[in-house]
């Protein structure tokens, strides 16, 4: 017997049926599946948490203004998950998905890991020693040559410590210009101080409401503190309450209120004062207004120009819903009226704030339990007046300018910009000229603990730890009755070669010397926070915030509020009226979508739903009117045309936004951070430009005149 | 091979000599066999063999010992106060007894030394360690269900010593989850604890609780 090729088959053939009936094939394939799900070492290897017992460290949440008290969970040295804190008064155990995709931030490849230069646009290692002197260096120069108001801070917020450490810089080197990123909150100071004569802090008192009235303001969109909002609203639902939603397009928010009054685009603000009328012409506020400033003007105002029949031809509400909401307004009992587009992170125009904080002024919900509450500044704050020195004298007196003016032209004002964990080249409107100013700055410093697109433009990166890894106080106000201090701990060590913000500015300081230094008594940043608290910091540190009590929080708010006058509505009104463009872009927020300085993190990107992103194509909302007019159908790519710019998107045919509106969310088409954020749709402040108030000088640009074309 | 070849083949054959066909046949199936065989032997004995090394506890390690002095499991395997389970005792547990040598066994001295006096974790071979992508609660299961320990761990419990741990090559997972018996076929096994694969999670819930389950239950 030969072996042969037929033979030599057969064998395999027998081979083959013998290992089928062998358990061969099926353990070797769940093996090697088992294998697969654990590739370890490999630039693919799925990372899992160590095992032990967990421990918590609580602490505040600071990727939005809410300042949620929150509960991170740590398995060893590393953190697992992120919790809401039980019984945390603006919280209690809450949490939303930005907060919860925290860690991503935390961990991701998107930080920096140790202090930067650009040189011949790459980016070089530098010590932190070395990047400090060099700064110092020029901010110096700048300060022998007269110069010394050519430096700039732009700031995430102008409140606590930090904050307060980088404007005290710029005082005592001699500028005068620190820039908070404005706020709707900014917007309603700005009213509160021309309307009760002192400016505040405001709140409401959404748990005591018994009408609520909100003018587009995105209650449960993000605005204010949006676990603190989601729990409000299960009360309204719980106890009956009613809650009216004025939008010209439907949010969620409009979605989940009981009525949803869709007004023209931009139109809030005449609905607002459309209620009033009616409200004074049948005197269903009982005359709870009479005891106020200027009250004459105001009636005669809106007698005048917002009759029932006028209002219902600007906004396209039916002047029987006009009258019917403002009898149920000034009918119920605590009623409140509240404004702040999407999440309130843009200011609104000063006639609308002004308007809606009048409808409250009008029935006496202003400082009343279920209403508007106005309270003062914080102020524990109290440091010695910065050391000046003729240069910082001499630059001071020169008299602040706008941020606009100081990036506009060519050769900008500005000559060296320190940015305080805000991203201008993104979140500004007309974000694209933003970035050529940055550009043609000389000295551009990120403090930053991201790779975002400010810090790429950067010429020094100095990164900071995340919130989760340094202790800072944190000023909560977010539409919170009583305002709050919160203070952030070190949950896990700096993972990083970082430096916190406030040791940068101290150590900034000392690298200038003279007067600069001088104006910096405290050894370290922690010595200045526990200076500042003094007594209470014990605690602030042990309770993790501080908030007045309901007493002291009555006290304040009588001391801050006087009499009401009507007076800057009126002129308001007269300065600020303008006539919507037959199409505008408008953008919105919706709460899985992060729309500020800090980008949406992945996990929070993958609950994006495909009606809003589909892959790297972003859907805006249209009409089936607008839709037939530039004749598009329903997913079909456009270009949307503004002033500022063009883009391409989708559309998205529906009768959720009103004619003449098209609806794009804020918080996408990043162009820094990593693939999973970055390229994906278009950022819609590209599109918008500044449109300053002439009231209160804030940026109030919500939408923009735009053409939407086939693509 | 082509038509004409097997004419020929028919042609030379036939008359009384053996058929060249039959022969063919029988080394086929001689082949046949040879392969069939060769491959079960394999597929049974060789792969099984293969796929497992051996490896020892780092040190001899007595349950039957431990349960005496410390009367049972929950002793050293306990529920933590947040109710997740403790699993395999961390060297901190065990100083609370061992900060110093007690007794004289080889396995002591090299406890001691090793591990206590340089304060390094025992990196114990944990024969029921399920992958990562599996979520097992022993608190659903022990305290809510009132399950024993020996339901699903056998009498590891009371073991005076180690088994051998088979560790597999591929996955690097214990041969105790699979199981000894190299099929995986459940309906062979007697007793619970001798394999936890997925099929015996479910098997145990559709008798207990009338369903498999969801996926999300285990696979988070």
């Amino acid at each position: 017997m030969k072996i042969d090729r037929r033979s030599f088959l057969t064998l395999l053939a027998g081979g083959a049926v013998g290992t089928a009936l062998s358990p061969l094939p099926i353990k070797l394939m769940d093996d090697i599946s088992i294998w697969s799900q654990n590739f370890r070492g490999t630039p693919i290897e799925v990372p899992v948490p160590e095992r032990g017992p967990a421990s918590y460290v609580d602490s505040v949440c600071t990727l939005c203004p809410g300042g949620c008290g929150i509960s991170v969970r740590k398995i060893g040295d590393r953190a697992v998950k992120i919790e809401g804190k039980p019984g945390h008064p603006v919280n209690d155990g809450g949490v939303c998905a930005l907060g919860l995709s925290g860690l991503q931030l935390l961990y991701g490849p998107w930080r920096v890991a140790g202090p930067k230069k650009k040189e011949n646009g790459r980016w070089k290692k530098i010590s932190w020693d070395r990047a400090l002197s060099e700064i110092a260096e020029k901010l110096n120069e700048l300060r022998e040559a007269g110069k010394a108001d050519a430096i700039a801070g732009i700031a995430r917020t102008g409140r606590g410590t930090v904050a307060r450490l980088m404007q005290r810089l710029l005082a005592a080197a001699g500028s005068p210009h620190f820039f908070p990123v404005p706020t709707n909150e900014d917007a309603y100071t700005d009213a509160v101080a021309r309307m009760f004569g002192k400016p505040g802090t405001v709140g409401f008192d959404f748990e005591n409401s018994g009408y609520v009235l909100s003018f587009a303001a995105g209650l449960l969109d993000g605005w204010g503190s949006p676990v603190r909002m989601f729990s409000a609203h299960s009360q309204w639902k719980t106890n009956g309450i009613k809650m009216v939603q004025v939008e010209s397009r439907l949010s969620s928010t409009a979605a989940k209120a009981d009525q949803w009054v869709a007004v023209k685009p931009g139109t809030e603000a005449d609905l607002a004062l459309g209620l009033a009328h009616v409200i004074l012409r049948d005197n269903l506020n009982a005359g709870a207004a009479a005891n106020s400033r200027a009250f004459d003007s105001f009636e005669a105002l809106v007698k005048k120009d917002y009759t029932p029949a006028r209002v219902a031809a600007a906004t396209g509400v039916k002047e029987s819903v006009i009258v019917a909401l403002a009898k149920e307004f000034a009918a119920a009992s605590h009623p409140v009226a509240v404004c702040g587009r999407g999440d309130g992170q843009t200011p609104c125009d000063s006639r609308e704030v002004m308007a809606v904080t009048a409808l409250n002024a009008l029935v006496g919900s202003v400082n009343r339990q279920g209403g508007m509450i106005i309270g003062p500044e914080p102020d524990y704050i109290q440091w010695a007046r910065p050391v000046l020195d003729d240069t910082a004298q001499k630059g001071l007196a020169k008299g602040p300018k706008t941020l606009a003016g100081l990036l506009a032209g060519k050769t900008p004002d500005v000559q060296a910009l320190f940015v305080l964990e805000a991203n201008p080249a993104y979140t500004l409107h007309d974000a694209p000229k933003v970035k050529a100013a940055l550009e043609a700055v000389p000295l551009v410093v990120s403090l930053s603990s991201f790779m975002d697109e400010t810090s790429a433009l950067a010429d020094y990166i100095l990164p900071l730890p995340t919130c989760l890894e340094r202790t800072e106080d944190v000023v909560v106000t977010a539409g919170l009755k009583t305002p709050m201090i919160g203070l952030t701990q070190p949950v896990v060590e700096p993972r990083l070669d970082t430096r916190h913000p406030g040791d940068v500015i101290l150590d900034l300081a000392k690298a200038m010397g003279g007067t600069v230094a001088g104006s910096f008594a405290w050894s370290d940043y922690q010595n200045c926070l526990e200076e500042t608290f003094g007594l209470v910091y014990g605690k602030l540190a042990a309770e993790g915030y501080l908030q007045k009590s309901v007493l002291e929080t009555l006290i304040d708010t009588a001391v801050a509020v006087g009499r009401v006058d009507f007076s800057p509505v009126v002129e308001a009104d007269k300065k600020a009226r303008q006539n919507a463009p037959a199409l505008v872009l408008a953008a919105y927020d919706a709460m899985r979508i992060a729309g500020g300085a800090i980008a949406t993190p992945p996990y929070a990107m993958k609950i994006v739903p495909d009606t809003i992103l589909k892959k790297n194509d972003l859907y805006v909302e249209i009409n089936p009117e607008t839709a037939q007019k530039a004749g598009l159908a329903d997913g079909k790519a456009a270009v949307v045309e503004t002033p500022a710019g063009k883009a391409q998107v989708r559309v998205r045919v529906t009768h959720e936004v009103a004619p003449g509106m098209v609806a794009m969310p804020r918080g996408f088409g990043h162009t820094a951070y990593d693939d999973y954020v970055s390229g994906k749709g278009v950022n819609v402040n590209d599109l918008i430009g500044p449109v300053p108030d002439p009231v209160s000088g804030l940026d109030t640009a919500w939408g923009a005149p735009a053409k939407l074309t086939k693509a | 091979m082509s038509a004409q070849d097997k004419s020929t083949h028919a042609s030379v054959g036939g008359g009384n000599q053996e058929s060249p066909k039959d022969k063919g046949g029988l080394a086929m199936l001689i082949a046949f066999i040879i392969g069939l065989v060769g491959s079960l032997v394999v597929g049974w004995v060789v792969f099984p063999e293969l796929l497992y090394s051996e490896k020892e506890q780092p040190f001899e390690f007595s349950h039957a010992l431990h349960m005496n002095e410390l009367g049972d499991c929950e002793a050293c395997h306990f529920f933590r106060e947040d109710g997740t389970f403790a699993g395999v005792p961390t060297l901190n547990a065990c100083l609370d007894c061992h900060s110093y040598a007690i007794g004289e066994t080889e396995a002591e001295l090299t406890f001691v030394e090793q591990y206590v006096d340089q304060n390094k974790e025992v990196p114990w071979l944990i024969y029921s360690r399920q992958p990562d992508c599996v979520f097992f609660s022993h608190a659903a299961h022990v305290r809510k269900a009132g399950m024993d320990c020996v339901t699903c761990h056998g009498y590891l419990g009371v073991s005076e010593s180690m088994p051998v741990y088979q560790e597999n090559r591929i996955t690097g997972y214990s041969r105790d989850i699979w199981g000894y018996d190299i099929t995986g076929v459940s309906l062979f096994k007697k007793n619970v604890w001798e394999s936890m694969k997925m099929d015996d999670c479910a098997r145990c819930h559709e008798e207990e609780t009338g369903s498999k389950g969801a996926c999300f239950q285990c696979h988070k």
